[in-house]
């Protein structure tokens, strides 16, 4: 165990890119999810279908083929350069994600109950006013559990990017690792308990959020 | 007096269900009318076609003259669109048998939120007249509690407040007390019941507290299976049920009591 | 690099194959998390707060971290431990640690079933002088777990989408066929377009299947709260 400083200060310098990774995926992801999720339950059936169909494609094929597709068939296929091997991480665990986390968004803001949008009707709401200040503030309260839920997902989902290359927190270990075999135990115990740190903080929000979401809705 | 609204020949199916099979009936500014009948018959579709919560398969709805569900485009009339359905809407106000307050803002705020936002009323002015209202139907001390914290009958009476904050012209009424239990009755009646007496709103009322309709009302509509089947004032409908469907529900509803 | 369709044509029978390891891989995941997802709702039930607590927290763990971690400490690090460290083929290691990630989410399926069923249950199971196995097994789960079925299905499809992971420890199925294409002939974008299509191919019609039971029984909970 008189490695463990050692372990640590090859593993840590890998702790940037996962946490740059991490929060630039949540960000994308949300907003893909709002985008999707609004446009599912737009009236315009041509939107509808476009973005079912981006959903099904995303979550019905494996994030994992999706990110080596993505760094293969980006810089081959469509001779696009994304400049750093991040974004592609990034855009693959955000398209994959944000596809999963806009049907929370649609599926919430269908749930809100029909008795609240025949209200602000016969208060003559507007269709925007109505998303805005009645449907809106209501759905994001039911679905911030499973937010929560899907960005400890996205960082689980981090540690994929070794596979392509980049060099976080998983890759220092695997290298650590493959120069002193016998201590391999150490190396992914580190890393798994790193990971759960940064966890923590997503737990706690999911935790903080149930109780939110009880209050405040109607059913 | 002209009629503020008009149901001319109205007809609405679900699916294959007809469920209002030609309804014709005027609104004069300022009338409360009753309507009443068996459940099934059609009441609350009536109403909820006037609020645009339901679009009628036939038929003509007018309010001040107006058609309500058909605009005329290009020299054609075609289905109303949203713009057009809140140009007239907004005269009519609706009070739900599930309240359907906004659970996310404190009675206070349920009441400020349409007037500053569809009617752009300045907030301060808006504040004044919600907690009048809200005073008025013996809510003051509760502006900034959610509805959840509230009785069912003080959620139906926000709900009252919440709708008169837009001025209506016409007040539909869909059951209010029928989600309530008995004891809170008789609040939210005397809230509508004063409503009444100030007069110049019009109101339709969907309801079956019989002896309340009868009451308030200035005009009894019986229901049955889609059709008007009788109408007329309070003490007539009530004394000289003509048909034989009025004789027997007027008589379930005394045999009940 | 330009698309080739003839590359495309030629590795379908090929990623065929490793589909079949690949549903492999996944049942027996699958079954392996639920079981042992029955080990953590059991643990949780016990009277011991501290042991009730530990394994709490170590679910949590096992839930919140990477299984790529999880998968490597188990194929890597597990045969370097002390006494209890053995070899595992690639198979195996999967297998446990896919399977010991996703019992986690297993337990906690089957504990919203459990918690579904009402209360009433219980007492009327205990007034009737039922004992403890025969409330579970005659009352409680027969109730309990099929309100889960379309739960229990979801989490297979996505296991089944997850379990390419195991290329990474050399486990020769449809991602790791694909992946050595490309290593050899230096064209990836066909092969890895043939492996996704075979994992939409499955999952989607599933996830459809998935659906449907979800709205029958979500009807039958309508039924229960309105009552």
């Amino acid at each position: 165990m008189s490695s463990l400083p050692d372990i640590f200060s090859t593993v840590v310098q890998g702790l940037g890119v996962t946490l740059q990774v991490l929060v630039l995926s949540i960000i994308c992801a949300s907003i893909i999810a709002f985008v999707a999720g609004l446009s599912r339950v737009n009236t315009n059936p041509l939107l509808r279908g476009f973005t079912g169909f981006y959903v099904e494609i995303f979550r019905g094929t494996s994030l994992i083929v999706q990110l080596f597709w993505f760094s293969y068939a980006l810089p081959g296929l469509f001779n696009i350069h994304l400049g750093s091997d991040i974004w592609v991480a990034v855009l693959a665990i955000s398209l994959n994600y944000g596809a999963y986390m806009s049907e929370i968004v649609r599926g919430s803001i269908q749930a809100v109950a029909v008795g609240q949008t025949e209200a602000s009707v016969a208060l003559n709401l507007s269709k925007f006013q109505r998303m805005r200040h009645v449907i809106l503030p209501q759905a994001l309260r039911m679905m911030l559990p499973e937010y929560g839920n899907y960005l400890i997902q996205i960082l689980k989902a981090t540690s994929l990017v070794s596979l392509i290359g980049l060099t976080d927190l998983l890759y220092y270990g695997n290298i650590y690792r493959s120069t002193h075999l016998a201590e391999s135990p150490t190396v992914y115990v580190l890393l798994l308990v790193m990971y759960f740190v940064i966890a923590l903080p997503l737990i706690a929000f999911t935790r903080k959020m149930e109780s939110v979401s009880k209050k405040g809705v109607a059913s | 007096m002209e009629p503020i609204v008009q149901y001319k020949d109205v007809h609405k199916s679900f699916g294959q269900t007809e469920v209002l099979k030609g309804i014709d009936l005027d609104i004069k500014p300022s009338e409360k009318v009753a309507l009443i009948g068996p459940s099934g018959s059609g009441k609350t579709t009536i109403i909820r076609m006037l609020m645009t919560l339901e679009e009628p398969t036939a038929g003509i709805i007018e309010v001040n003259g107006e058609n309500l569900w058909q605009m005329e485009k290009k020299g054609e009339w075609v289905t109303a669109d949203e713009n057009h359905l809140r140009s007239i809407r907004g005269d009519i106000g609706m009070v739900f048998q599930h309240f359907n307050l906004f659970p996310h803002m404190t009675i206070l705020e349920n009441c400020m939120l349409a007037p500053v936002l569809v009617k752009n009323e300045s907030k301060s002015e808006v504040k004044a007249t919600a907690v009048e209202m809200l005073e008025k139907v013996g809510l003051g001390d509760k502006i900034e509690l959610y509805p959840a914290q509230l009785s069912g009958g003080q959620k139906q009476r926000v709900a009252m407040a919440r709708a008169l904050m837009m001025r209506p012209k016409v007040m539909l009424f869909d059951e209010v007390t029928s989600a309530l239990d008995p004891e809170l009755v008789g609040e939210v009646l005397e809230v509508i019941r004063d409503l009444a007496k100030e007069g110049e709103m019009a109101m339709i009322l969907v309801t079956h507290e019989m002896d309340f309709a009868l009451d308030i009302a200035d005009r009894v509509v019986f229901l049955n299976e889609g059709v008007i089947e009788e109408q007329g004032a309070p003490s007539e409908i009530l004394m000289n049920p003509e048909s034989e469907r009025l004789q027997d529900f007027l008589g379930r509803f005394t045999s009940s009591r | 690099m330009t698309w080739s369709w003839e590359v495309f044509f030629s590795v379908i029978p090929m990623i065929f194959k490793g589909l079949w390891i690949t549903l492999g891989l996944t049942l027996a995941c699958y079954l392996f998390a639920a079981v042992f997802g029955f080990f953590w709702v059991f643990i949780s039930r016990l009277p011991w707060r501290p042991v009730r607590w530990l394994f709490g927290w170590l679910a949590e763990f096992i839930r919140s971290t990477p299984p790529l971690v999880q998968l490597f400490f188990i194929y890597y690090a597990w045969p370097m431990m002390p006494v209890v460290g053995v070899s595992l083929n690639p198979f195996v290691a999967a297998i446990l640690g896919l399977g010991i990630h996703f019992s986690t989410y297993m337990s906690e399926v089957y504990r919203s079933g459990i918690e579904s069923v009402d209360k009433g249950q219980w007492e009327a199971s205990t007034a009737l002088n039922l004992s403890t196995r025969q409330k579970w097994m005659k009352i409680i789960l027969p109730q309990a777990i099929p309100p889960t079925i379309p739960m229990l299905g979801n989490y297979l499809i996505i296991m089944f989408k997850e379990v390419p992971l195991a290329s990474t420890i050399g486990v020769v199925a449809m991602l790791h066929i694909a992946n050595d294409y490309g290593a050899q002939y230096y064209k990836y974008v066909e092969p890895l377009t043939v492996v996704a299509l075979f994992f939409l191919l499955l999952s989607y019609p599933s996830a459809l299947l998935i659906n449907k039971l979800e709205k029958k029984y979500n009807r039958r909970f309508d039924k229960k709260t309105l009552a």
